[in-house]
């Protein structure tokens, strides 16, 4: 990430207790969640075939990240046979200049652009601001925010945590409307007539990508309003920027992505429009075509081979909408591009280990498990998370003095973490918990844990192992 | 230039980082890329009928708010004038290659507008009415329509500015799921490199309160007639 913008952040677990407190916040946030949730059951319902989707999904990506340096390059030769041209960033800040100096170099000083949580991370509006460039967002939500000089709360609807009055007023005064209604048409409307002008009248076009296509070079945007297509249709020069571990290896992929994705995102057998550009094409679209390809950070999670599979990661947000913490928090709390289930493993690696906020998101889950269930590329989030709590723990006790190093909840989560990698020691664990949880359990939950232990117990209560877990149930069973 | 420079350089850091993160060595340019075997044993066609296809895919469009008809071909004139009337649209425009026979019933209560010999500029596709096209594909399971600026069909921003969309969909371009379609469009992207828009619907939101909401910046309506 970004050092030198990035202030010091509280810590997660300080920040959600404020958000716990706003009622209305939380409000908007369940509504929502709840709805897709409930959409996107019907929908991956649907496909019969969906765990053999979601399986190809996840070793499609793991050959990607196996071979990222071999597709990278194929990417490149690719995207330059097809006419455009390719920018290799190191960090967000070589991102921000490659896209201003591009920008500066056909004199323009507004762009516009379509969401992207890339950008978000490099910073990339507030380094073309002080180059005194304007890039105007296009998606219905991020303009909100742009507008409300707010931070975005969630990957898919950014502005979930805004009513439609909230937007009203915000319209009223930004957008200088007197006569505006909280009809979400009414409000969808006034964006459009505002946003048109600024898409007939742009040179530059900003966008981010959610897939590259190695073999051909093509590159895909997934989106619902349209503005992505305008974007990368109507200027003369779009730039977009993608993360390297946004590759597919060839064209065929897209007949798994392109099921996993709608379906766990929007929640929709299909989401109203995909636009797939290779390069340039003679007298259809802009006739210039930069492709930035940023590193920033996830190199680092490519060196940790249980943390890799983050990056298989394709953005649905699946994962927040059945998160219980998320439903309760929100996004602001994680204090990063990337909230959840997913931004609280993605973040901390991106990050440097010192980063005390980042290092609390691998404690903002129970471990329930819901969000691997969900996740289209099968990213086993809880495997991840109990990994990064065993490195935040070996950080501390290496920066910290002895106390840190003989600390009983740090000794547990290497315990833990191991326990976590086979089912053999997971098992063993049960078993060895089930014998010595027996003095503690009352009423069929714990809610007090001896010593150093109590800690935890403190603010939750800790259902014990069953008699009998449901693997084992099941194994007797078949 | 001095951004050349720096470009390279940091091509090569990180490709050098990937390597270092993989565990090879850092000259080793011999690295086999060896593609592992991807099992794909997800369905890879439709096992519905060519009748429930046609079916699935009228009712699947629909579903997104679009409005569908399915008409037999020597109607489809009558209809496209029709649907003009019906919805106001004095201008049109056309894209290249276009069927004929589709606009014969237009000629002296509509004007065309047409791509060629001259492109439309942004400004009078803006100021246009609707826009007719065929398209490449249909997609039943999923209800999709698929161009890829073929003829009939014309450039992205054609079926991008006007406010509404009239496609012609044939019953013979409509496939059953997903993967039919993308292996149908290998071509178009191998050889010839040309964009594919994929349309599901009228453009929409749902970014206040979650409240789907037709027509943010791409065409508001979108009428999808289908030859059987
Ligand atoms: S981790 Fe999985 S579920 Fe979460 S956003 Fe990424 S792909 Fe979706």
């Amino acid at each position: 990430m970004n050092k030198k913008n990035t202030p010091k952040l509280p810590t997660f677990e300080k920040s959600a207790k404020s958000y716990l407190d706003n009622t209305q916040l939380r409000r908007n946030i369940g509504h929502a969640t709840q709805t897709i949730r409930g959409k996107r059951a019907g929908v991956v319902h649907e496909l019969a075939d969906w765990e053999e989707l979601r399986e190809a999904g996840s070793r499609i990506k793991a050959e990607v990240m196996n071979n990222l340096d071999q597709y990278l390059l194929q990417l490149e030769a690719s995207v330059q046979k097809a006419g455009g041209t390719v920018h290799w960033a190191a960090d967000g800040d070589e991102a921000n200049r490659i896209i201003t100096s591009l920008i500066k170099e056909k004199g323009e000083t507004e762009v516009v652009k379509v969401k992207s949580i890339t950008t978000d991370e490099i910073r990339l509006n507030d380094a073309l601001k002080q180059e005194g460039i304007t890039a105007l967002e296009t998606d219905l939500a991020e303009l909100i925010i742009q507008l409300a000089g707010d931070e975005p709360s969630h990957i898919l609807v950014p502005a979930i945590h805004k009513n439609r009055s909230e937007i009203r007023d915000l319209f009223r005064k930004k957008l200088n409307i007197e006569e505006l209604s909280d009809e979400p048409a009414h409000l969808a409307e006034a964006a459009r007539l505002y946003l048109r002008k600024n898409f007939l009248k742009a040179k530059v076009g900003i966008s981010g990508g959610n897939f590259a296509v190695a073999e051909t070079g093509t590159v895909a945007v997934v989106e619902s309003e349209g503005n992505g297509r305008m974007c990368t249709t109507l200027p003369d020069t779009l730039i977009s920027i993608l993360g390297i571990e946004k590759i597919i290896p060839r064209w065929q992929d897209f007949e798994v992505f392109m099921q996993l994705l709608p379906r766990s995102s929007t929640a929709e057998r299909m989401n109203p429009y995909n636009t797939f550009w290779t390069g340039t094409s003679p007298g259809d679209g802009p006739q210039e075509f930069h492709l930035v390809l940023l590193d920033n950070g996830r190199t680092n999670v490519l060196a940790d081979e249980t943390g890799r599979q983050t990056l298989h990661c394709i953005r649905c947000s699946a994962c927040l909408n059945v998160c219980p913490v998320y439903e309760r928090t929100g996004g602001h709390a994680y204090h990063s591009v990337y909230p959840g289930p997913i931004g609280a493993i993605l973040t901390p690696q991106l990050r440097s280990p010192n980063d005390e906020s980042a290092a609390s998101l691998p404690y903002a889950s129970t471990l329930c498990g819901a969000c691997y269930e969900v996740c289209p590329v099968k990213i086993n989030i809880p495997e991840v998370l109990v990994h990064l709590r065993g490195k935040v723990v070996n950080h501390q006790k290496k920066t910290g003095g002895i106390k840190q190093k003989t600390n009983p909840t740090h000794i547990g989560m290497k315990i833990m973490a191991n326990a976590f990698r086979s089912r053999k020691k997971y098992e063993r664990l049960q078993k060895m918990g089930r014998i010595g949880q027996k003095l503690f359990v009352k009423d069929g939950t714990i809610s007090r844990l001896p010593g150093e232990l109590s800690n935890w117990t403190a603010i939750r209560d800790l259902k014990p192992v069953p008699d009998q877990t449901f693997r084992e149930w099941w194994r007797e069973r078949s | 230039m001095v951004e050349g420079t720096i470009m390279s350089d940091s091509k090569e850091t990180i490709l050098n980082r990937v390597k270092k993160a993989l565990g090879r060595e850092d000259d080793d340019k011999t690295t086999t890329f060896k593609s592992a075997e991807i099992k794909r044993n997800y369905q890879q066609k439709s096992d519905l009928n060519r009748e429930e296809i046609l079916q699935q895919f009228a009712e699947r469009v629909s579903e997104y708010r679009a409005v569908t008809e399915q008409i037999i071909e020597g109607e489809l004139a009558g209809k496209i004038l029709q649907i003009c009337k019906n919805e106001g649209v004095e201008k049109l425009v056309i894209p290249p290659g276009l069927e004929t026979g589709w606009t014969e019933g237009l000629s002296g209560s509509v004007s065309i507008l047409r791509d060629e010999p001259e492109p439309l500029s942004k400004e009078e596709l803006n100021a246009s009415d609707a826009i007719l096209t065929g398209c490449f594909l249909g997609v039943a399971q999923t209800g999709t329509i698929v161009l890829n600026a073929g003829p009939g069909q014309g450039r992205r921003a054609l079926t991008l500015l006007p406010d509404f969309h009239i496609c012609v969909v044939k019953q013979e371009q409509i496939v059953g799921i997903f993967p039919e379609a993308i292996r149908s469009l290998e071509e178009t992207v191998r050889e010839s490199a040309r964009p594919v828009t994929m349309i599901s619907g009228p453009s929409a939101t749902s970014d206040i309160e979650l409240n789907r909401v037709e027509g943010v910046h791409g065409p508001r309506k979108l009428h999808v007639l289908i030859i059987t």
